[in-house]
């Protein structure tokens, strides 16, 4: 516990090393196993992909995955599409998201553990479970179109599931919470007196929002953004159940061409084109979070 | 060393803890560069300094938690600088108090025999006589969060004590006490180092609390150890600038030498507009740069003409004053403007004030209240 | 100090809310729907709560997801707390922003790739030595423990950080040695930390579909799998009752925590 000393007793050094064995062998090894295959070629085999050395012991490497994903359009296509939709939603999240956190943080403490309680609440309720109640939600016979035609707004139902509208709503729905709170954490530290002070020196809501709010919200802005746009990037259970033929995300590509057309190499080759994608705002969130723990 | 260092020396025997030439490095930041100490046995030694001077981080040291980046420390004759701090025969009281959330009064403060493995009869009973000697028989049972300040602290101290440490460490003891009870606790504090006889070693920002609390202060400035004596030693015979405008107020006169006679040193100071006069067996040669400075209190505020006893004299005027019902603050303008204070206690009971704003007056001293410290 | 209630704050609350729970509560009306068609409505009967429960499929699948979760949870606390503790207390050692990576990347990692990996890695291990020769239970408690420590690792780390590490100093000044101190001090005051890491462990794997989906065999499926392939087609009736009783146990799961948390905190 001395800081700094280096001096490793061996309960620690046991303490370290069982999580980190742990994750080299489960986490960081298959990453370089991804690598390798999308190197390969497909084949009718068990498994389906060429060996790194074949019978003569050369090494057979192809960067045929990697050319056709580079030039083929619909890949490039779903690559921009993932990239703009999950982008989309980080925004809607943001927008929805942010007055709800000023709002939760500002309540009495009494109300506001309750309203905490409410965000996180649907976050232990099975994600599978709550796209589905979308589904019944959505579907052309479902509770807003009936609503609507009750209300005699449309005459027809509108079709509102298998559309990129209805993706939409499911990453907004399931991602909302984890830009809640942290959202909500950084707000609440800040002292409410300041917004007041800047009033009291002239300063309109607006711009006491602009100047004082919003700066000091950035970092929890900033968690909560990469905390939903990384793992939408590659959803696939939302665009797949909600979705239409024309919402292309590269996590649906990914499993169907692992799956249905039982391409490994190529499936393969999709991940480390994304992981690459991605890498950049992984880095930024860690750096975040080690400035959040340790800096503070 | 001065006459009552020899005397604390003798009567202790050797030092309990030596520091020897202690350096502590974070990287290029020097936090505390080659102190030596030594604290004498059955003393209250108080390391005194500013935030960020060093004294926690060699308090730290003496405890185990920080490694000397250089020289040694020994307590009680033996080499302890790498003995970690649950091998060492000092306890901490820390500035949190750090008392255990999830245990009672009573568990907490047992936790230090039940490392020793002591039997558990033997546990029971030592519990009991140290809680009936803070006075906490009462709240035995109750939780850290069911307690007051004051409660607490006495918990952190019976659960220090009970292991009957040679030394005594403690983290800026009175620092998070409001003022009454800072006064009982220091009266306490020392009751109960006289009673038990161990050695205690205070950390501390609060000169004051060093003045009451201590029988030697070491003041720390950035690192360095700059003075090491008796309260009295301190603020009468400061050695440094530091050490002497961080005890107490003092009044500091830049000037240069102009000679030194039969014991006394006349320095030529701009800014009073006269020769001071001190008493010095320096052997500093004429035109060298000294500072003679003198503490409030010392200084003599009339309104006539002085007598011949006060060796100095000059003339000013009231540029404020402020009243503390036992003593009066005075800041004094000399005639070429600087400022001079002087505390006088309030000898007469009268309900008008005795100087006003603007008055003109006269400020004189002895030459033996004046200090002389390095240009 | 009475804060400008701000209506347009008051009114976006309100949508949040309503947004996140409406299709809860639709899924709960529908689910005493006596009409087949799931969205007609065609009186109130509680007949898909017993076809449910004399679903075989369902049954058995609920039965293995809640094993491997259970495993998952327990497995994940341990190495997630020692995970915590190595970051949170041990200044530097080798490796040590790799180690940081590791823990905070499955947080976001997309699970398409966390799947994709992970199979890759028991094929391989299969063509190497042989293990693990089938997929199955033991695979995907290993996958989800992959995940789920990363989640336990950001709340004990949290906790400790928090945490005045003079308690812990106390105790080693008080003669507590290092590994003493952590059973004395440490892991009681991080225990509510633990259990709720523990607990969404526990709600992650029992929810995943995409990594089970990966590297699960031919032995079994597991809930979500189950639920997936008959939601796939459309809604289906059965489904609303199990979403109800999902639904139901989580609230009163929550309200028994938050209860418990008021009791301990008077």
């Amino acid at each position: 516990m001395t800081s700094g000393d280096g001096r490793g007793t061996l309960w620690q050094r046991v303490t370290i090393a069982i999580p980190y064995l742990w994750l080299l062998v489960f986490f960081l090894a298959p990453f370089a196993i991804i690598l390798k295959i999308s190197f390969a070629d497909p084949i009718i085999a068990q498994p389906p992909f060429t060996p790194l050395l074949d019978e003569s012991g050369s090494p057979h490497i192809t960067a045929d995955n990697y050319t056709f994903l580079l030039t083929d359009k619909l890949y490039i296509v779903t690559y921009l599409k993932s990239v703009f939709m999950a982008a989309v939603a980080t925004v809607l999240c943001l927008m929805l998201g942010f007055p709800m956190a000023y709002g939760i943080a500002r309540a009495e403490s009494a109300v506001r553990n309750i309203l905490l309680l409410l965000i996180i609440l649907p976050f232990w309720i099975s994600f599978l479970l709550r796209v589905y109640a979308w589904m019944g939600l959505l579907n052309n016979y479902g509770l807003i179109n009936n609503l609507l035609l009750w209300l005699g707004v449309i005459q027809q139902p509108v079709q509102l599931i298998y559309t990129d509208f209805a993706v939409y709503i499911g990453l907004v729905y399931s991602y909302l919470p984890f830009m809640v709170l942290p959202l909500y954490a950084t707000l609440e530290r800040m002292d409410p007196d300041l917004v007041d002070a800047s009033q009291d020196l002239g300063a309109s809501p607006a711009q006491a929002f602009r100047d004082i709010t919003w700066p000091m919200a950035r970092p929890g802005v900033i968690a909560g953004c990469l905390l939903v746009f990384i793992p939408a990037m590659g959803e696939y259970v939302i665009p797949y159940l909600l979705g239409g033929p024309e919402s292309l995300m590269i996590g649906r590509v990914l499993f169907d061409e692992f799956f249905v057309n039982r391409d490994w190499p190529l499936a393969s080759s999709v991940a480390i084109l994304l992981l690459m994608l991605l890498v950049a705002p992984i880095a930024f969130l860690q750096r975040q979070r080690r400035e959040e723990v340790e800096g503070g | 060393m001065t006459a009552t260092e020899k005397t604390n020396n003798e009567a202790g025997g050797a030092p309990i803890i030596q520091v020897k030439d202690v350096s502590k490095h974070f990287g290029d930041f020097v936090a505390v560069d080659s102190v030596n100490l030594d604290i004498h046995r059955r003393e209250i030694f108080s390391i005194l300094g500013a935030s960020g001077c060093g004294k926690t981080t060699l308090l730290r040291m003496i405890a185990g938690f920080e490694s000397p980046t250089k020289g040694r420390i020994f307590i009680d004759g033996v080499d302890l600088t790498d003995v970690p701090p649950y091998r060492r025969p000092v306890n901490m009281m820390f500035q949190s108090y750090a008392i255990f959330p999830h245990m009672t009064v009573e568990q907490n403060v047992a936790y230090g025999l039940q490392k020793e493995r002591a039997p558990r009869n033997q546990i029971a009973s030592r519990v009991s006589e140290m809680l009936e000697l803070v006075q906490l028989q009462q709240f035995r049972k109750r939780k850290p969060d069911q307690l007051s300040g004051g409660q607490r602290q006495r918990v952190a101290l019976a659960r220090a004590l009970i292991k009957r440490p040679k030394v005594l460490l403690l983290d800026e003891p009175l620092a998070a006490l409001d003022k009454k009870l800072r006064e009982h606790t220091q009266f306490e504090l020392m009751g109960l180092q006289d009673r038990l006889g161990i050695t205690f070693v205070v950390v501390t920002h609060d000169q004051e609390e060093a003045m009451i609390l201590s029988s030697r202060i070491a003041v720390m400035n950035e690192g360095r150890m700059d003075q090491v004596g008796t309260p009295k030693e301190v603020y009468e015979y400061p050695n440094s600038r530091f050490v002497a405008d961080f005890i107490g107020t003092i009044n500091m006169f830049d000037g240069s030498v102009e000679s030194v006679q039969d014991g006394v040193m006349a320095v030529r100071c701009d800014a009073a507009g006269a020769t001071l006069r001190a008493v010095s067996s320096s052997a500093l040669a004429p035109g060298s740069h000294v500072c003679l400075a003198i503490r409030p209190e010392k200084i003599f505020i009339s309104q006539e003409e002085p007598q011949s006893k006060w060796n100095t004299s000059l003339r000013g005027v009231v540029a404020d004053l402020g009243y503390f019902g036992n003593l009066s603050l005075y800041r004094i303008r000399l005639e070429n403007g600087k400022i001079v204070q002087v505390s006088a206690q309030n000898r007469r009971r009268s309900a008008e004030r005795f100087l006003e704003w603007d008055d003109q007056v006269f400020i004189s001293w002895t030459t033996q209240s004046v200090v002389v410290l390095p240009g | 100090m009475s804060r400008r209630r701000s209506g347009f704050t008051f009114s976006v609350l309100a949508f949040g809310y309503a947004f996140l729970y409406i299709p809860l509560v639709s899924v709960i009306i529908y689910s005493f729907n006596d009409s087949r068609l799931a969205t007609v409505w065609g009186g109130f009967s509680t007949r898909w709560y017993g076809e449910l429960m004399r679903n075989e499929q369902v049954l058995t699948a609920a039965f293995l997801s809640l094993q491997i979760a259970v495993v998952t949870a327990t497995l994940s606390t341990i190495f997630g707390t020692m995970a915590g503790m190595a970051l949170a207390r041990f200044r530097r050692f080798r490796g040590r922003t790799l180690f940081s990576g590791m823990v905070t990347a499955p947080l976001v990692m997309p699970e398409v790739i966390t799947g994709l990996s992970l199979l890759l890695l028991f094929v391989s291990l299969q063509q190497l030595i042989g293990w693990p020769a089938q997929r199955g239970f033991s695979t995907i408690t290993m996958a989800h423990t992959t995940f789920a420590l990363a989640y336990v690792t950001v709340i004990v780390q949290s906790r400790l950080a928090a945490m005045d590490e003079s308690l812990e100093e106390a105790a080693m000044d008080l003669g507590g040695r290092p590994l003493r101190v952590v059973f004395d001090i440490t892991l009681p005051l991080i225990a509510p930390a633990m259990v709720a890491g523990w607990l969404l462990a526990f709600t992650l794997s029992l929810d995943d579909l995409v990594i089970a989906s990966f590297v699960s065999g031919p032995g079994g499926s597991t809930l979500p799998m189950v639920i997936f392939s008959k939601v796939k087609l459309g809604v289906t009736p059965d489904i609303n009752a199990l979403a109800t009783l999902f639904i139901a146990i989580v609230s009163l799961g929550v309200v028994i925590a938050w209860w418990a948390a008021l009791r301990s905190r008077r």
